[in-house]
């Protein structure tokens, strides 16, 4: 079975999914399944470990919120909005963060995600512990979509999850992926090949922060409000979990690690700090025992299955 | 009454001894956690749940057995440096040949439960502890609490005597060689797995024993560490992990521009760290005392 086959199954899923299932639910793990996404280009094909991610996935969504609450943008535009002030924090970030290598990265990156959320729990705009009530859902594309309609919006969700997957599918698969695979691997061989390994490495952050922003933003509209939660070192932590569950490095991974860790908390939500609990005990036994993921070791599998019966 | 840059002196005096305090955790966590990551090369993120179970073990041994505040000073680090034990040789010692990355997570994951678990237990709010040593005495400039000046003192000495232990003694110099080369010190006839055991429990022991000085001063809670030990990483990357003076110092200095921040503009004393952080990575990557590897 190929990697188109796959998608394409899960794109016949994913269209049948809100007949079957509650809208906002699907909503909810699409948007973070992109999120996932956008985290996984970063770890996956730049080796870079953001422990960060959660201060552009969380400002996006203030940023889209205040513009269509306050300055009353169409939510396409908001979207954009939030996307973009995204990436140009990750510019700043990524600059800064990319001096240093391995567990320094991932420190950094966590360190700014605190500042950004202590920006935020001060912030006029923000609406501090209280987050950022009562977004409206204005209707898309000068009126031509209702997304007021859970099924409307579901579907214009999907498609810019898919633009964003497609996307990242487009890099890594770019002569650019392939750059970054390289410096990955061995950046001293890179550098040496004439590669500007830096400047590889920050443009694939702004990429993902810009991508984990449209997360966010899309995360906003559905949802209809955007609060503290979505920048806390909590959520930065959760979002390596999917990609973890998942696995790093593979396309699907993260959506299948999104889908099931939102499942989860749907169920376990009542539960309260058992949710927290259980997330740290799929830490540690995915650290211990399941490095690859779901996606990674199905895919070992099917490979070694798949050589076996050629012979 | 006179007053410095319009600002009254108690209020200025006040906040730098509140700042000299933070500094004085910030030490003690980041010299463990630098500790740790030289001879382990992992970075404990469960380090702030650690200092908030020293917090917690104090509290319990005072509420349950009655056990007062002098002698849970000793039994807390050691209770918890006994779970430290516990934790390197169950799971950390499994992962050591792996990326550095997957300790972090895990210890993360650690983190996550232990939090969980005390929450559930004892819930989110704070607990207090009584000040062992109420009262305090007017200084003319400032009123100082017999007991702040008294955490000031004793962390300073324990850091000091950590210095002392790692830079000047006999099994201080295994330590350093074995972080340099475990392989050949092993080769010495020195046990190296029992020793990353050991130095695990000691900065775990560290991060609990700051938890029991925090407790008169802080209210015992679950998530008390929670945002410390995100504090604490930024000071890490600002002194770079490679020299123990360098962390004492980078944590009391870094506790006190907290402080004044908080007497200049106070919105941004919870930023300030994680601006110099910015400003350290942009002229000095490696940190200030720190080695680029």
């Amino acid at each position: 079975m190929s990697t188109r086959n796959v998608g394409f199954l899960l794109l016949a899923v994913a269209l049948v999914a809100p007949w079957v299932a509650y809208p906002v639910f699907l909503m909810t793990a699409l948007c973070f399944a992109l999120f996932a996404c956008a985290f996984n280009l970063l770890i996956g094909y730049a080796g870079l470990m953001s422990f960060g991610h959660a201060m552009f996935f969380g400002l996006a969504g203030y940023v889209c919120g205040h513009a269509i609450k306050v300055w009353g943008w169409p939510p396409e535009l908001a979207m954009l909005g939030g996307a973009l002030a995204a990436g140009a924090l990750g510019v700043v970030t990524g600059a800064l963060a990319i001096r240093r290598q391995g567990i320094y990265f991932a420190m950094i990156t966590l360190a700014f995600s605190q500042m950004v959320y202590f920006f935020c729990l001060q912030a006029p705009f923000t609406g501090g512990e209280d987050g950022l009530q009562g977004i409206p859902r204005s209707p898309m594309l000068g009126g031509l979509l209702p997304v007021h309609n859970d099924m409307v919006l579901y579907y214009v969700v999907l498609a810019i999850f898919l633009f964003g997957f497609g996307a990242i599918y487009r890099i890594i698969h770019s002569p650019f992926g392939q750059v970054l695979k390289a410096i990955r691997e061995n950046e001293q061989r890179a550098v040496s090949l004439g590669y500007n390994a830096d400047r590889y490495k920050l443009v694939a952050f702004i990429l993902s922060a810009t991508l984990a922003g449209l997360a966010g933003s899309l995360k906003a509209v559905v949802m209809q409000f955007a609060t503290l939660t979505d920048v806390t070192a909590a959520m930065s932590g959760e979002v390596v979990l999917m990609a973890l569950v998942g696995g790093i490095g593979t396309i699907f991974g993260p959506v299948v690690g999104a889908v099931i860790i939102i499942t989860m908390q749907n169920y376990l939500a009542a539960t309260g700090e058992w949710v927290l609990v259980i997330q740290g005990v799929i830490f540690v036994a995915i650290v211990l025992a399941f490095r690859k993921g779901i996606v990674g070791e199905i895919a070992d599998r099917w490979r070694a299955y798949s050589a076996g019966s050629r012979k | 009454m006179f007053e410095l840059i319009g600002i009254p002196p108690q209020a200025l005096f006040g906040q730098l001894l509140l700042g000299l305090i933070n500094g004085a955790f910030y030490a003690m966590l980041s010299l463990g956690l630098a500790v740790i990551f030289g001879l382990l090369n992992v970075i404990n993120f469960t380090h702030g749940a650690q200092y908030m179970m020293g917090a917690f073990a104090a509290w319990l041994l005072l509420t349950v057995l009655g056990i007062p505040f002098w002698a849970a000073l000793v039994l807390a680090p050691i209770i918890v440096g006994f779970t430290g034990v516990l934790i390197e040789r169950l799971l950390l010692r499994r992962i050591y040949h792996l990326d550095h990355l997957y300790g972090f997570l895990l210890t993360f994951g650690l983190a996550l439960i232990i939090e969980g678990v005390f929450r559930w237990k004892w819930g989110s709010s704070g607990q207090p502890y009584d000040n062992p040593i109420p009262g305090g005495v007017n200084l003319g400039f400032m009123f100082l609490p017999y007991y702040r000046g008294w955490v000031v003192i004793a962390s300073l000495v324990i850091c000091l005597a950590t210095w002392y232990a790692i830079e000047r003694t006999r099994l201080g110099a295994y330590l350093r060689a074995a972080t340099e080369n475990p392989t050949l010190v092993r080769a010495f006839g020195i046990n190296v797995p029992r020793m990353i055991t050991l130095t695990y429990a000691f900065g775990v022991g560290l991060a609990a024993l700051a938890g029991v000085l925090a407790a008169p001063i802080q209210q015992v809670s679950a998530l008390m560490g929670t945002n410390l030990v995100l504090v604490v990483f930024a000071v890490v990357v600002i002194g770079g992990m490679g020299s123990i003076m360098g962390s004492i110092l980078t944590g009391f200095g870094l506790g006190l521009i907290e402080g004044l921040t908080k007497v200049a503009y106070p919105p941004a004393s919870n930023i300030v760290i994680f601006v110099v952080m910015a400003l350290v990575l942009l002229v000095k990557p490696a940190g200030l005392f720190g080695r680029t590897k």
